[in-house]
């Protein structure tokens, strides 16, 4: 008996220890509708929340009669990833690229997303547009949403960001200096801000520097240089655009705030927006999110935001903002591709863009996530329809990314481009050996992009 | 016959939850490990191809990779031999001689390390604060000048979480040592300062001896908690910059595995600092092998 028992003891603490393999989901399931069919939808909870995405859910179900199996999660990668692993996808995923896991990215690579261009044709659920009439143009035309430049769209382009320099309008009023609309102008106010103790520039991380990177290629070369740029066409970094575009950088850098190097990385990246806001540094580049982000942090008497686009290489020139945007798209082995279409062209819907520009901030404060759907901007207030009018206002649109390569070992864009600004800044490493850096990953990404 | 059959089945029983969960998570997962780092391969996509040793090929001509493997050994050596010397200092000190407030200081140097890394990453944002941080100020206050030192610039950063890792650590080894030191019986300090040995050559003599064993432990803990130590640092403090400037072999594994969507080329990498971790306390397992002294 008392063998038994010892063995059923056994027994049982193996089986208890075990039982703490199994996991389950944390996940939200929206009710309602008649339907059988229910597709699962990943979407990162960013600054937005993630109730827009109930109530967004919640409304596709009422419209469908598609129920929505919601995940949502900080670090969705942890999430989603090892049931992906094993072959389960969720129908739908939102994120979007250049987070640290590189989950969309590596899909791209992979060529592991379905292809949606067919949903642009679609109508949009509970309305007789069709989703191509609502999204705004240029959208669906960049390598970010066409990343094989095959004229396909994978991603659908959701919440936009208007980014650009932004600044201390009440310090410039202050001043009574005008906001520099060439980077002759830019310099000229450089050597006036060095004289009162103030630094011209100053960003975040170096991360910060692909929206200004893009949209200051835009500004030298136009769309057309922007394109063979970003595919790596060869000898194109020896042009007079891309020789223009190094030395605006490395100028830049000889005026930088000299601590921002010591606190571009993830922790102490808000003391160089800070810098900003004390007056020791005159612009950034930010994205909108600045505001929400910053909204506690002290700041000069008289601080107000204010944003501009790049200046224009030559007066009267085009200067450009980058619109930094996000993605949602469908695994290409999801199992549910039809519904997940439909929920994609829903996003569009008047009735989901206007949930989304309801998204609040963990503090409760208004944080809209703006669809990039026609006559949105209208929607907006204070400092976020001053920043959306920026396209209004004479700035043009800068879409696109670099296209994408197959993985290359040991580097990356933001390794090779961006990162070696911190040591333009500190003067540990000359132009020439950035750009010698450039042209040799360019190389090396030409021969494996994805075709 | 019956009954020694019994004992099997129970014994087995009790060794198999254990048996099971190490070969699941531990044998399993570093077989694949290896097994992944001859393939190129993404890290969510079940796709993979066969490309034999290239990966590690590819790794020997790789500069960022050399860079963070330099940062890693740097830290090591110095890290542990910093660690080591004051962690053996504070405890001879706290155990051997009277002093006020013993436990005080006891939990005082142990304070760090029940800390995240994040909580102290944290701290030493602000102790590293280029304008208002603690060490400047003093350096400022002390020198009767302004003193902008960058800590987290490219040519201070590693020395900056090499003060950081040794903060961290001195309490967990020395308490390891004080708990060694403290079993060494009294009488032999008694006896040895009757024949007139000075304080000194009571520790080189008596103390270093008799706690050889566990010193030898710590090396051990010392190479394999400083590679793992480092990354966290690195993540939380500096994000692997300046420019590469601080990233040392697991954060370049984590960056390429994830952010480069290299995964095999980063399990190349995990697979060589598994090696090395190793190799290296296998090594220092070697050196330092004396014969046991007992009491």
């Amino acid at each position: 008996m008392k063998k038994v028992l010892s063995i059923v003891l056994a027994a049982v603490l193996m089986l208890s220890v075990l039982s703490g393999c199994s996991g389950g989901k944390d996940t939200n399931a929206t009710q309602g509708g008649s339907s059988d069919k229910k597709i699962t939808v990943a979407a990162i909870e960013t600054a937005y929340g993630s109730e827009v995405w109930k109530k967004v859910c919640e409304a596709f179900t009422a419209q469908t009669g598609i129920e929505v199996e919601l995940i949502t999660d900080k670090n969705l990668e942890d999430v989603i990833g090892p049931s992906m692993q094993s072959g389960t996808y969720p129908d739908v995923i939102h994120l979007a690229t250049g987070r640290e896991k590189a989950l969309t990215e590596t899909f791209i690579k992979d060529q592991a997303i379905l292809e949606i261009t067919d949903v642009l044709s679609m109508t949009v659920p509970g309305e007789d547009k069709k989703v191509s009439d609502k999204i705004a143009g240029g959208f669906t035309e960049t390598s970010l949403t066409n990343p094989y430049g095959d004229g396909k769209t994978y991603l659908a382009p959701m919440f936009y960001s208007p980014c650009g320099l932004f600044y201390n309008a009440g310090l410039f009023e202050e001043k009574q200096w005008s906001v520099p609309t060439t980077w002759d102008e830019m310099w000229e106010l450089g050597e006036k801000a060095k004289a009162e103790g103030i630094s011209l520039f100053t960003y975040p991380t170096t991360g910060y520097f692909d929206a200004f990177f893009y949209a200051l290629m835009y500004s030298v070369g136009g769309p057309e240089f922007f394109d063979k740029a970003t595919n790596y066409e060869e000898g194109i970094w020896d042009t007079p655009e891309a020789q223009t575009c190094f030395d605006i950088v490395a100028k830049l850098a000889t005026y930088t705030e000299p601590t921002t190097p010591a606190q571009a990385n993830d922790q102490d990246f808000t003391k160089n927006q800070q810098l900003v806001l004390d007056n020791k540094a005159l612009f950034m580049p930010n994205g909108n999110w600045i505001v929400g982000e910053m909204a506690n942090a002290p700041r000069a008497d008289g601080f107000k935001w204010g944003m501009t686009a790049l200046p224009a290489v030559t007066a009267g020139g085009d200067s450009y903002s980058y619109t930094w945007f996000e993605q949602a798209w469908i695994p290409a082995k999801a199992a549910n591709p039809d519904e997940a279409k439909q929920f994609i062209a829903f996003l569009y819907s008047d009735t989901a863009c206007e949930i989304f520009v309801t998204a609040v901030n963990e503090e409760g404060k208004p944080n809209p996530a703006v669809q990039p759907v026609l006559g949105i901007a209208d929607k907006l207030e204070d400092d976020y329809k001053l920043f959306y009018a920026i396209y209004d206002n004479g700035a043009k649109a800068a879409m696109g990314n670099f296209a994408a390569f197959d993985s290359v070992v040991g580097t990356s864009n933001r390794e090779v481009w961006f990162d070696p600004v911190n040591s333009l800044v500190a003067g540990t490493m000359t132009q020439q050996e950035w750009v010698d850096g450039i042209k040799a990953a360019s190389d090396q990404m030409r021969a494996n992009l994805v075709q | 016959m019956k009954k020694r059959s019994g004992r099997g089945v129970f014994l087995f029983l009790c060794a198999a939850p254990a048996v099971l969960l190490f070969t699941i998570f531990m044998i399993i997962p570093t077989i694949n490990v290896f097994r992944m780092s001859l393939f190129k391969r993404s890290a969510y996509s079940t796709t993979e191809d066969f490309v034999g040793l290239e990966n590690f090929v590819r790794l020997m001509k790789d500069a960022n990779f050399i860079r963070s493997m330099q940062n890693t050994i740097l830290l090591i050596v110095v890290v542990t031999i910093i660690t080591f010397a004051f962690a053996l200092v504070f405890a001879a000190i706290l155990t051997r001689e009277k002093i006020k407030g013993q436990n005080f200081f006891r939990v005082i140097f142990y304070i760090p390390n029940i800390l995240s890394v994040v909580v102290i990453s944290a701290i030493f944002s602000a102790i590293y604060d280029t304008n208002n941080g603690t060490l400047n100020s003093l350096l400022s206050l002390f020198s009767g000048k302004t003193v902008a030192v960058l800590w987290k610039g490219e040519s201070m950063v590693m020395t900056s979480l090499i003060i950081a890792m040794v903060w961290q650590a001195i309490g967990y080894y020395m308490v390891m040592y004080m708990a060694s030191m403290a079993s060494i019986p009294q009488s032999l300090y008694e006896s040895a300062s009757l024949d007139g040995a000075g304080r000194i050559t009571q520790f080189f003599q008596i103390t270093l001896p008799l706690i050889w064993t566990n010193i030898r432990t710590t090396l051990t803990f010392f190479i394999i908690s400083t590679i793992n130590m480092a990354f966290l640092f690195v993540k939380a403090m500096t994000s692997g910059g300046p420019n590469g400037a601080s990233e040392v072999a697991l954060s370049y594994m984590y960056k390429q595995a994830y952010t480069n969507s290299a995964y095999g080329y980063g399990m190349a990498i995990g697979a060589l600092v598994f090696l090395f971790s190793f190799g290296l306390s296998a090594l220092v397992n070697v050196a330092t092998k004396r014969e046991p002294l007992e009491f």
